[in-house]
């Protein structure tokens, strides 16, 4: 006797390729609500903000008038903060990530450092924030300038550059030592003839990206008390700053004031994914470049 | 000693291993460096454990300065939140139900949206699709906060407006969604590691006994994949929880103790930035506030995440 | 143009007074003498009781089923064995006279004079010259002119000279797995080591290119000692004055090549040259 009545598994087997075709259709529609959803936040602040973008806008400070306001100060303000964060996180990131790799034993300090790194990378930005403006702002008296800024920034973004520098070192093969140790090089030759070159193109790639994220970032640096205000352009590391982000959040804010506030959001918005795309352009393209299979 | 010369003395029997022999009986410098190099590294990188201690000692000083104005049960059961004027009230409860429903709103968007994603990228899209889609979900995850918290604002409340009338021009609900759109790429893209940690042999299995690939994917992929698809929903919750900019700009900063999505609430993360954007007088009780709630934002964040590894850790036991 | 030879009187450069001092009946011929000798992974024993005089210009094969402790054997020799972590060694091992298992014995002097060829080609991701030029950089060697020579004179001493002279400023991974073998034997050369470590360097290359690293060996006798891990028995016979016979960690029978092969001594080792076993 059988157990399976084939033409019943037949008529049952219709429905179930039925259920999932509309699964199959119901995930890509699902998949494609993100691409819909760039599409519009794209095109919204584009169709705002267009318009406000000509030379003026790029090359005036800030003004009360819209017409007459521009963001040169502040894109200099977020090259100064990348500027103090790059040499920042290279040597704490690249540093802590050859210390794990390639010196320390693998013991429960090792996991300590690990597990609090992974937990680091976890704290929201607003607590990084305070922590900035109790340390550096105030305990270290330096007021909310570029310095502050750049220190509370390096240390939010640790986490990322060390885990991608760990990532780029790790997958430098072992063959490689072995060749440098057995021709008599110490370990630090090694790793600084061998190691860090191969490794160099992760390790870049994961500090651009660190800084782009660092460059979108604004809870902290509102923390801080950076303003948005009629402030000179900063030209030295203890000079008063302000960023792109900030800009935006202060035009959103008053655009229930002056309307015109929000057009002007809109354009620095455009301004800084512009930034952010080239930034990680140059990330991908120094991955693609550089990358070997070794 | 001049090379050349070295060179002119003993062309017949200059040898680089003399050369190399010299060399290291001179190179007590270089050991000097090749000993202090591990020290120099150890210290950079209790840096970042130095940073978390300096986090944590922070907050906690100042939470017990703030605890010597505050009676801790008033704060934790407190529902009015006044933190300016004669009379003022430290509740954090109108905050934390704030940030709960925002996160619950973006867990509602996210959850499912970015499950769907990731089951569509691993299990069903062709590798062109993919190739496509997937840098989409990675420019979306890049976008700044600042930029969603404007799209939020000027765009998503606005639009559902017309479909409830007696939404508040900043209201939790808009910023809510875009949250949790914000966090879609992040759900999809550890969802989808975990899927594809899944061997191939169970998935042949099951396909080689007529099922379909929904019956595959709900009943034997997802449930083994089930660890890493939590842990990528808890980090989703933190994530939510320490979000700043999208609700400070389009929630408002009314402290209403309420649970209806239409009405403008405030997050623990948005309170920080009013306070300190509002320049408080340190030493104030309104100042130790701020540490106050940062510290509980600190303990739900840093619990969420504990649970999320070991989840994972679980998850790298099993295979 | 200087000449540079590859060593003017090896007994002078490496017997400094010191080590003539400590060892005075030191055989001037024996380069390595390993007695007893004991190592462990972890708990797994892969060596035991291992006793051997290798000899000046002389190829010492080694050869043996797989997991016989061959190459862990080698890989002692220039303490390379001490990357893996959990390893522990006894017994002594005197090269040139000197314990080399000696905590006072730096490591980086050994290597400098005990050079290795890895199994797989193993080149930096660097050009062609800068391959060969790394070991006497990192030994201070930074005079260009000097470079350029130790540069040529290697890679002419690798057989490799006529096929990269003109693409020496090229990365090294253009190269064919065989050029780059003999560019990483090149490279071992530039620091004028007095004894070859040679792990299987044939086992991932072609017949031809197996041929030439071979003849080039053979060659490489007359100025250094060599020792090379091999699984392939022809090999080991065509180019070895000695055999060693490992198995399970232990030395079975070490001895002329010519001996080994036509009349072993022990019957393990005739099973495994003839091929019943391995």
């Amino acid at each position: 006797m059988k157990y399976i009545n084939h033409a019943h598994t037949q008529k049952r087997m219709n429905i179930r390729l039925l259920k999932n075709a509309v699964a199959k259709t119901l995930f890509f529609l699902a998949t494609l609500f993100g691409l819909i959803v760039l599409v519009a936040l794209i095109y919204r602040v584009v169709t705002q903000g267009v318009h406000w973008i000509d030379m003026d806008f790029l090359t005036n400070r800030l003004s009360t008038d819209p017409e007459k306001a521009g963001i040169y100060g502040a894109v200099i303000g977020t090259l100064w903060l990348m500027a103090v964060m790059a040499p920042i996180t290279l040597i704490l990131g690249v540093g802590t990530a050859v210390y794990l790799e390639e010196y320390a034993r693998k013991n429960r300090f090792h996991r300590l450092i690990q597990t609090n790194i992974s937990n680091l990378a976890g704290v929201p930005s607003v607590v990084f924030g305070l922590q900035g403006l109790t340390v550096f702002v105030r305990g270290m008296e330096l007021g909310a300038v570029v310095l502050a800024g750049g220190l509370t920034m390096s240390l939010l973004v640790l986490p990322i550059v060390v885990v991608a520098a760990q990532e780029a070192i790790r997958a430098v093969p072992q063959y490689l030592r072995e060749a440098s140790f057995g021709m008599g090089a110490t370990k630090w030759q090694t790793i600084r003839n061998i190691v860090l070159p191969a490794a160099l193109p992760g390790i870049l790639t994961g500090v651009i990206l660190a800084l782009s994220r660092a460059v979108g970032e604004t809870a902290p640096l509102v923390v801080l008390g950076i303003p948005a205000l009629l402030i000179p352009v900063p030209d030295s590391l203890f000079d008063k700053f302000t960023v792109l982000p900030l800009q935006i959040y202060y035009w959103t804010l008053d655009s229930a004031l002056v309307r015109e506030y929000a057009n002007l959001a809109a354009a620095s918005i455009m301004v800084l994914l512009v930034i952010l795309f080239l930034m990680n352009s140059i990330a991908i393209l120094i991955r693609n470049k550089f990358q070997r299979r070794f | 000693m001049a090379l050349e010369k070295v060179l002119e003395r003993g062309k017949e029997n200059f040898s680089v291993r003399n050369w190399i022999e010299k060399n290291r009986r001179k190179a007590t410098f270089s050991n000097i460096f090749e000993k202090m190099i591990p020290k120099i590294l150890f210290v950079i990188s209790i840096i970042s454990v130095l940073t978390t201690l300096g986090i944590i000692f922070t907050l906690l000083f100042e939470t017990i300065e703030f605890f010597k104005d505050v009676s801790f049960i008033s704060f934790f059961t407190g529902t009015t939140l006044q933190p300016l004027g004669p009379n003022a009230e430290f509740g954090i409860l109108p905050l934390v139900t704030g940030t709960l429903m925002a996160t619950g709103i973006a867990m509602l968007v996210a959850i499912p949206i970015g499950l769907m994603t990731a089951v569509y990228l691993s299990e069903y899209a062709s590798e062109r699709v993919r190739r496509i889609l997937k840098p989409v979900l990675e420019i979306l995850a890049g976008i700044p906060t600042i930029v969603y918290g404007f799209f939020a604002l000027t765009f998503v409340t606005p639009l559902l407006k017309n479909f409830i009338p007696g939404l508040e021009p900043t209201n939790i609900l808009s910023p809510g969604i875009v949250m949790g759109i914000m966090i879609i790429p992040m759900v999809a893209s550890l969802s989808e590691d975990a899927l594809s940690a899944v061997p191939k042999s169970l998935r042949e299995g099951a396909l080689a006994l007529g099922a379909t690939k929904l019956e595959v994917t709900w009943k034997v992929v997802v449930p083994a994949a089930v660890s890493g698809i939590v842990a990528s929903f808890v980090l989703a919750v933190s994530r939510a929880i320490g979000e700043t900019m999208i609700v400070t700009i389009a929630s408002g900063s009314s402290k209403n103790f309420t649970f209806d999505v239409t009405q403008s609430m405030q997050t623990m993360t948005a309170y920080i930035v009013e306070v300190t954007g509002g320049d408080a007088p340190a030493g104030s009780t309104l100042y130790y506030s701020l540490y106050a709630v940062a510290m509980t934002l600190f303990v739900f964040t840093l619990i969420m995440n504990l649970v999320a590894q070991y989840i994972s850790r679980k998850l790298r036991e099993e295979y | 143009m200087t000449v540079l030879t590859y060593r003017a009187n090896p007994g002078d450069v490496l017997a400094t007074a010191e080590e003539k001092a400590a060892s005075p009946a030191l055989n001037k011929h024996d380069v390595f003498s390993v007695s007893d000798l004991n190592l462990w992974y972890g708990e797994v024993q892969a060596l035991r009781n291992i006793n051997l005089d290798l000899k000046e210009n002389e190829i010492t094969a080694i050869i043996g089923p797989s997991g016989c402790g061959k190459s862990t054997f080698i890989k002692t020799l220039n303490r390379m064995v001490e990357l893996v972590p959990s390893v522990r060694v006894s017994g002594k091992i005197l090269y040139r006279g000197r314990n080399i298992l000696d905590n006072s014995y730096k490591v980086e002097e050994l290597r400098t004079r005990v050079g290795m060829v890895f199994q797989k080609p193993n080149p930096f991701p660097k050009s062609i010259y800068e391959n060969v030029a790394y070991g006497p950089k990192i030994h201070g060697i930074r005079n260009k002119k000097i470079l350029d020579e130790i540069v040529e004179k290697s890679l002419r001493g690798a057989a490799i000279w006529d096929e990269v002279k003109d693409r020496l400023h090229e990365n090294a991974y253009g190269l064919s797995g065989g050029q780059q073998q003999r560019l990483c034997i090149a490279r071992c050369l530039a620091i004028e080591p007095d004894v070859i470590l040679m792990d299987e360097p044939t086992s991932a290359l072609d017949p031809i290119s197996t041929l030439k690293v071979e003849e080039l060996v053979q060659e490489l006798k007359k100025d250094f000692s060599i020792v090379i891990v091999t699984h392939n028995m022809q090999q080991a016979a065509r180019i070895s004055d000695k055999t060693a016979f490992f198995l399970n960690g232990e030395v079975i029978e070490f001895d002329k090549t010519d001996k080994i092969f036509s009349n072993p001594g022990d019957k393990r080792t005739e099973d495994y040259i003839t091929g019943r076993f391995g």
